[in-house]
């Protein structure tokens, strides 16, 4: 049981390359914190400098009340899930998880206490005598969170730790991971790529982009509030819309500020004729149709304003616009629309996107 | 997918046929050979059929030797040639896993250079570097010993080539389990790396004991005495006689001895062995 903090942690490679820029925050005794970022933002790296897998170039890093730079990984009182789970092949799951408290010079009626537990809770008593290899996917993973489990750490690290399952079973696995750590009340700092397992999952979740930490809160207050544009588009799928407010249609439809971007979920249009006060309308022509089954993507071209090409892959080229509609009844293609949000579901930022501007 | 025809099936096993038969053939030759007495062999009309003499030369080959050329018998060289064999296969094994395991793990000042040295002894084989080897382990003292006959043999780079190239396909995360483990180096190298390195050694093992079984130019230089000859050299001795003639049947069955303990290595160990050397399995 412990917090972890983290004080203006830096890290600097060798070739001057600055992966962590300054970065404060803290995890709380029994919290789920999630890193959440692209690919390349750094999100792995600070977890490894806690883990004390990587060196810490500047700034603090406090483990239950102790500073832990200096600190051999296996003397911080951590345990670490890896992505590719890192179990032992050679050996049974049962030495496995027995293997780090037997390095500790356990007494080996007490590992088997704990390692029978663990397998009960995560029902791998059966498997206690199997190899890794002769294990499913899920069935590794709950012995790599098992090891961790064992060592009954102040604070358990995850590395993007479902990135290696199917679909299904990542799901179940998420719920798994969360019913564990209330369980156990264990502090635990969680690295993802995946938006939605960040949601799901966190406390406190830490939005971070290349190197920097874009914001930090409970994730409905980041869904709800996005600090940036950068966690606007990152946090929510399909991404939030973002629109430049350049053409007279928007700007006149919105009072005067020195707002420069327009942001709207797609999930908080309505399409309708009607007007809502204080609301933008969008008129859009129906580009393309993605038919979930509970839900319908519809893809827009904005009327009167210029069609370009998407300046990072993967984000949605200038000019479109997604509409989520319930159901599996959508508009069709070609078909011209007109995409209505309330005045309390718009997000406006400042032209450079990162600030946010209140209405 | 290859297609299963008669005639295709027929052509393959031909070839295979014809394969073995030319290697057999000189082998199957040299057992006949080992068990008839001396004049049906010299005679120059040997039958193709083993004859009735086999036990009596096996016997006198191994215990009694050759009366006239080798004078020694080939148990004794049997069992210098096995010491020196595993001498040589264990004695590289142990020096190679351990300069892979420094140069794949340890962040040293001129690791580079280290391995870049090591791998330049490849091109240096003991038949190039003779002359500064014999007389460095002529000045060590250690002629006609065993020691001598194994230590220049072991240091060369292959073997720490091939441990290099399995570590470095072992993934980082298992060291930083291990780390977070609470496992230092020697612990890592004990319980992680030594266990998931066991084809690998199984293969080094097989090739090195039979590089280290049939090595010849080595031991004929830097054995003088009969008690330390090898039975490689044993074979050529007791096809050298001056005014004698050789005793063929001896030499024979010397041959079909020094050739079983690499074919039992290689019988028994074959799995391991290929495994060892195309294992991907992690």
């Amino acid at each position: 049981m412990a917090n972890v903090t983290l004080r203006n942690v830096r890290k600097t490679y060798p070739g001057g390359f600055e992966a962590i820029k300054g970065i404060d925050f803290e995890v709380g005794d029994g919290q789920f914190c999630v890193l959440v970022g692209p690919s390349g933002c750094g999100k792995s790296t600070l977890l490894r400098m806690v883990a004390g897998l990587e060196t810490i170039t500047g700034g603090q890093i406090d483990i239950g009340g102790r500073v832990v730079n200096e600190v051999e990984p296996a003397d911080r009182d951590i345990a670490m899930v890896f992505q590719n789970y890192a179990l032992y092949p050679h050996m049974s799951v049962y030495n496995n998880m027995a293997y780090g408290l037997r390095n500790r010079g356990m007494a080996e009626a007490e590992i088997k206490t704990r390692v029978s537990e663990a397998a009960r809770i995560l029902e791998l008593s059966t498997m206690l005598e199997r190899k890794p290899r002769q294990l499913s996917g899920g069935q590794r993973q709950r012995v790599a969170m098992g090891r961790a489990i064992v060592r009954q750490p102040k604070a358990f690290l995850f590395d993007e730790p479902l990135s290696n399952l199917d679909a299904k079973l990542r799901i179940a696995m998420r719920v798994e991971i969360r019913k564990l750590q209330r369980r156990l009340s264990t502090t635990s700092i969680y690295v993802t790529h995946d938006q939605l397992e960040a949601m799901t999952l966190a406390d406190i979740l830490v939005v971070m982009n290349a190197g920097v930490v874009e914001q930090i809160g409970n994730p409905l207050d980041i869904y709800q509030k996005p600090a940036t544009t950068f966690v606007a588009s990152f946090i929510g799928a399909p991404p939030m819309n973002l629109m430049p407010l350049q053409s007279d249609e928007l700007k006149s439809q919105l009072p005067a500020s020195e707002a420069g971007i327009l942001g709207i979920r797609p999930e908080d249009f309505v399409i309708t004729n009607e007007n809502v006060a204080g609301g933008v309308a969008l008129g859009l022509t129906v580009e393309a149709i993605e038919k979930v089954g509970a839900e319908t993507f519809v893809y827009g071209s904005r009327q009167n304003v210029a069609q370009g090409v998407a300046a990072n892959p993967g984000d949605l080229p200038p000019g479109e616009v997604i509409v989520r509609v319930p159901g599996a009844v959508g508009p069709a293609i070609g078909e011209r629309i007109r995409a209505v949000a309330a005045r309390d579901k718009l997000h406006l930022f400042s032209a450079d996107g990162r600030k946010r501007v209140e209405i | 997918m290859v297609e299963h025809r008669p005639l295709s099936d027929f052509i393959a096993y031909a070839i295979l046929t014809l394969g073995i038969l030319i290697v057999a053939f000189p082998v199957w030759l040299a057992f006949v050979a080992s068990t008839h007495d001396a004049a049906t062999v010299v005679g120059g009309h040997m039958p193709a059929t083993p004859g009735s003499q086999a036990l009596e030369n096996y016997y006198r080959a191994v215990f009694v030797g050759g009366s006239r050329t080798s004078r020694e018998p080939v148990a004794n060289m049997l069992i210098n040639s096995f010491v020196s064999a595993i001498g040589i296969a264990l004695g590289k094994i142990f020096i190679s896993i351990l300069s892979a395991y420094a140069v794949v793990y340890f962040r040293f000042p001129f690791r580079k250079t280290a391995f870049w040295i090591i791998f330049i002894t490849l091109m240096l084989p003991v038949e190039v570097r003779i002359y500064p080897t014999y007389k460095v382990v002529a000045d060590l003292k250690m002629l006609d010993t065993y020691a001598g006959l194994v230590l220049p043999l072991i240091a060369s780079a292959t073997g720490t080539l091939l441990f290099r190239q399995f570590f470095m396909t072992v993934p980082d995360e298992l060291l930083e389990a291990s780390r977070i483990d609470g496992a230092g180096p020697f612990r890592f190298f004990k319980d992680t790396l030594l266990p998931l390195s066991v084809t690998t050694m199984a293969a080094l093992f097989v090739i090195q004991f039979i590089y280290g079984w049939n090595q010849y130019l080595w031991p004929l230089l830097i054995t003088t005495k009969d008690s330390m000859q090898t039975i490689v050299i044993g074979i050529k001795k007791m096809l050298v006689s001056q005014d004698e003639l050789a005793e063929w049947q001896l030499a024979m069955a010397t041959a079909v001895l020094a050739m079983l303990p690499p074919v039992a290595v290689v019988i028994f160990m074959q799995r391991l062995f290929v495994r060892g050397l195309v294992q991907t399995e992690k």
